[in-house]
């Protein structure tokens, strides 16, 4: 009966200790690892510029696309206020101007981000919700 | 029209024998006898649900536009491959494809399960028609997939043209038998744990369920994989999207409970551990369907947002985890002789290791998809949490994972006096690691993690094959597995640091430089197929050899809807997949290209196949000795 109990115990706690140090593993990385997203009116009134990765969303506005062959620049805009965006890389299919895009990358001052990555839409319809949000007050 | 009428009210006759069956039961569970109205009306059942679903189809077929749901996804030049995949290519269809597998799930576990105490079956019946009355009212009442529309439309408005796939045409079904399979399991742990029969005969019994449900979620998942490599033209299988994850926990819980059902079967414990397990998976599972269909998550999966189909299954979900928690806690017993001697050293103990750490990868999974959720009803917050986040908590403790992977199988049951073959451990360790350093060295990456995991998996590799030449253990099943999964994360470790890429953007005529090899952009041709328009560029690439590779990248412009998807073009061999894929920017001149050389692809593949013919081996053995 005792070594069941003993048993029990080093079991429970083994249990508690490993819970305990996944969560804060866990929470620790989530701290450092999560992407935030804002639109071009956020970072307008961003008290600071940080070096983190964030994702930026709205429209592409009309005529703003340009090409060259390594770059392509754009502006995104919320109808408020309007970021430079500069990309190279692939574009998802749906990508175009007058349509809702969001892209990640690093912000390098109040009007100009670097992409990194510009995120696909499934369909025609579908516009990221961020991107709804953030034009809903249009 | 016809059809129509006949789909709904089959469903509507469906519900009732659910209701009939239902009550049925609970008498039969008084009385002790099952009653043989009972197996007749699950046939009938299956049968109402089988002929509403081939309704649909053939209002798919003959493109029947009074039907809304057809309205809504299909399209009268679609090809008829796509218009009967259209059929579950969407919400309504695609819930009465899992009430189908339901049904069809039930009626099989009454036929094979003959041999088993009759009140268990009986309950596990009752807990089984509590979930299929459910799905039914889900289905009857937020998403009827017979809606009648008058007038009758012309033309409908299309499939979503990236779902015309042959892959993904044959996903969803495979992925619902794993999903609906974990159903059964949930049922009768439920009703093992009334009955007070969680006992090795019921593991045997529920392990062919377990097996069922493990090797379609792997094969489900697979196919989903392989669509987003070459469909979604980003060159990647994994991208740890809240979509893909919701299907990954159920899989890790399964295969968690696929390891410690054997130890219920071999020594009759971890019993507890086994039930709630098993309402684990099944919860998650209806998790899955819950934050995929509700809407929260925005996918190719989410079809139409509809508040109200979020609330009735966010609430039968509760509903379920209630019942079984309250059944577990009124009626779990705990035998007095339960308790066994356990010994550090043994297969039991190397099984809870690894439960333990299949444990900690669905929590973190489970709070990376979770907690942007939260956040965003909280405070308002948007955040999204990517690869590093995963692969910072999963790498470290894969490592780990791997080691005692590569010496746990092979304990004895109860107690292992000495650990075998000591000598050609360690001497395969250090083989590997010379081999990582030989490797790394030579491609220039030397960080720690990426280090550590391919010594780990390495070593692995060689232990399981070497297992295949030891004569003492017999089970080929678990060996070919357990091959596949170190190949697996072998594989996907060598393909995620050896991958290189490139993006330009091009005109016709025009030519870059990647690494070692030359692309040449030569010509366009333009083409009109079916129901789309296409555009197929020609390259050129040379390699530093000589070798001349053509590539023929495809644009799809469908026209409904009006949507452009991209064909890529991918030369695979044994070594690895050159990734070729273009995609128009803005007017005519300029064409995105992105070239990419994905090293070890097609073994990705393969060893989940391993792991799925492993699965499969064992399914046949325990069938056939049954």
């Amino acid at each position: 009966m005792v070594k069941k109990v003993k048993l029990r115990i080093a079991f429970l706690l083994a249990l508690i200790l490993s819970i305990i140090l996944s969560l804060f593993l866990i929470l620790q990385s989530l701290e450092k690892d999560v992407v935030f997203f804002l639109s071009p009116t956020d970072i307008k009134n961003l008290e600071e510029i940080e070096k983190k990765k964030i994702r930026v969303g709205g429209m592409v506005k009309d005529k703003s696309v340009s090409i060259n062959s390594n770059k392509i620049n754009f502006i995104v805009t919320d109808f408020k206020n309007e970021i430079n965006v500069s990309y190279s890389g692939s574009v998802p299919n749906l990508f175009s101007e007058n349509k809702g895009v969001v892209a990640e990358g690093f912000l390098q001052d109040r009007s100009y981000f670097k992409a990194v990555k510009i995120l696909a839409k499934h369909d025609e319809n579908y516009m990221p919700p961020e991107v709804k949000e953030a034009l809903g007050d249009k | 029209m016809i059809p129509n009428f006949i789909g709904y009210y089959s469903l509507i006759f469906g519900l009732a024998s659910s209701v009939i069956i239902f009550i049925l039961s609970l008498k039969s569970y008084k009385i002790k006898i099952i009653d043989k109205k009972i197996f007749s009306l699950s046939f009938l059942q299956f049968f109402f649900v089988l002929t509403s679903f081939f309704s649909l189809v053939i209002c798919f077929v003959i493109s029947d536009f009074s039907n809304e749901t057809v309205f809504n996804n299909s399209h009268s030049n679609k090809p008829i491959f796509y218009k009967i995949s259209g059929t579950w290519g969407n919400h309504e269809g695609s819930l009465l494809l899992w009430l189908l597998v339901l049904t069809l799930f039930l009626f099989l576990f009454l036929i094979y399960s003959k041999d088993e105490v009759k009140r268990y079956r009986i309950l596990t019946l009752v807990f089984q028609q509590v979930i299929i009355i459910g799905f039914f009212l889900f289905v009857l009442i937020t998403s009827n997939p017979f809606n009648y529309l008058f007038p009758k439309p012309v033309e409908g408005l299309g499939l979503n043209p990236i779902l015309q796939d042959p892959a993904l045409a044959i996903h969803p079904p495979i992925l619902y038998i794993g999903y609906v399979g974990a159903s059964i399991i949930f049922s009768s742990s439920l009703a093992a744990t009334v009955e007070n029969y969680i006992s090795k005969s019921w593991a045997k019994n529920i392990k062919i369920w377990i097996l069922v449900s493990w090797i379609f979620l792997t094969v489900g998942i697979m196919l989903g994989s392989i669509w987003a490599y070459y469909e979604l033209g980003w060159g990647g299988f994994w991208f740890w999207d809240p979509v893909e994850n919701v299907s990954l926990m159920p899989w890790i819980c399964l295969t968690a409970l696929l390891h410690c059902i054997l130890v219920l079967e071999k020594r009759d414990f971890l019993k507890t551990w086994t039930i709630i397990l098993s309402i684990a998976t099944f919860t998650l599972s209806m998790c899955g369907t819950f934050l995929v269909r509700s809407g929260i998550l925005n996918s190719v999966h989410t079809f139409a947002n509809d508040p109200s189909r979020g609330i009735f299954i966010l609430s039968f979900l509760f509903f379920l985890v209630i019942m079984s928690l309250v059944i577990f806690f009124t009626f779990y017993q705990e035998k007095k002789e339960d308790y066994q001697k356990i010994y550090f050293l043994s297969k039991e103990v190397s099984i809870l290791i690894n439960n333990w750490f299949l444990m900690y990868f669905l929590s973190v999974i489970l709070i990376g998809t979770l907690y942007p959720i939260f956040l965003e009803v909280i405070s308002n917050q948007k955040i999204s949490v990517g690869p590093p986040f995963y692969n910072k908590l999963i790498v470290p403790f894969l490592i780990f994972f791997m080691l005692f992977m590569s010496i746990g199988p092979n304990f004895r049951w109860i107690k292992e006096t000495n650990i075998k073959n000591k000598f050609q451990l360690i001497l395969f360790f250090f083989l590997s690691m010379f081999l990582s350093l030989i490797f790394l060295e030579k491609i220039g990456r030397t960080d720690l993690f990426n280090s550590l995991l391919l010594v780990a998996s390495l070593h692995l590799v060689f232990i399981t094959i070497k297992d295949f030449f030891s004569k003492k253990i017999h089970n080929f099943s678990k060996k070919i597995s357990h091959f596949g999964f170190s190949l697996l994360i072998l594989s996907i470790l060598l393909n995620g640091i050896m991958s290189s890429e490139i993006t330009m953007n091009l005109k016709v005529g025009d030519s870059f430089n990647f690494g070692k090899e030359k692309i040449f952009f030569k010509s366009l041709k333009n083409n009109k197929i079916n129901n789309y328009q296409s555009i197929t560029g020609h390259f050129i690439v040379v390699d530093d050899k000589k070798n001349i590779y053509e590539f023929e990248p495809e644009l799809r412009i469908y026209d409904q809807p009006e949507v452009v998807t991209s064909e890529a073009d991918i030369k695979t061999d044994l070594f690895g997949d050159k990734f070729l894929v273009i995609n128009k920017i803005k007017g005519d001149e300029y064409f995105n290209v992105r070239y990419q050389i994905k090293p070890f692809m097609i073994w990705i593949w393969i060893s989940t196949l391993l792991l799925v013919i492993g699965g499969s081996i064992s399914l046949y053995k325990r069938y056939y000795e049954k």
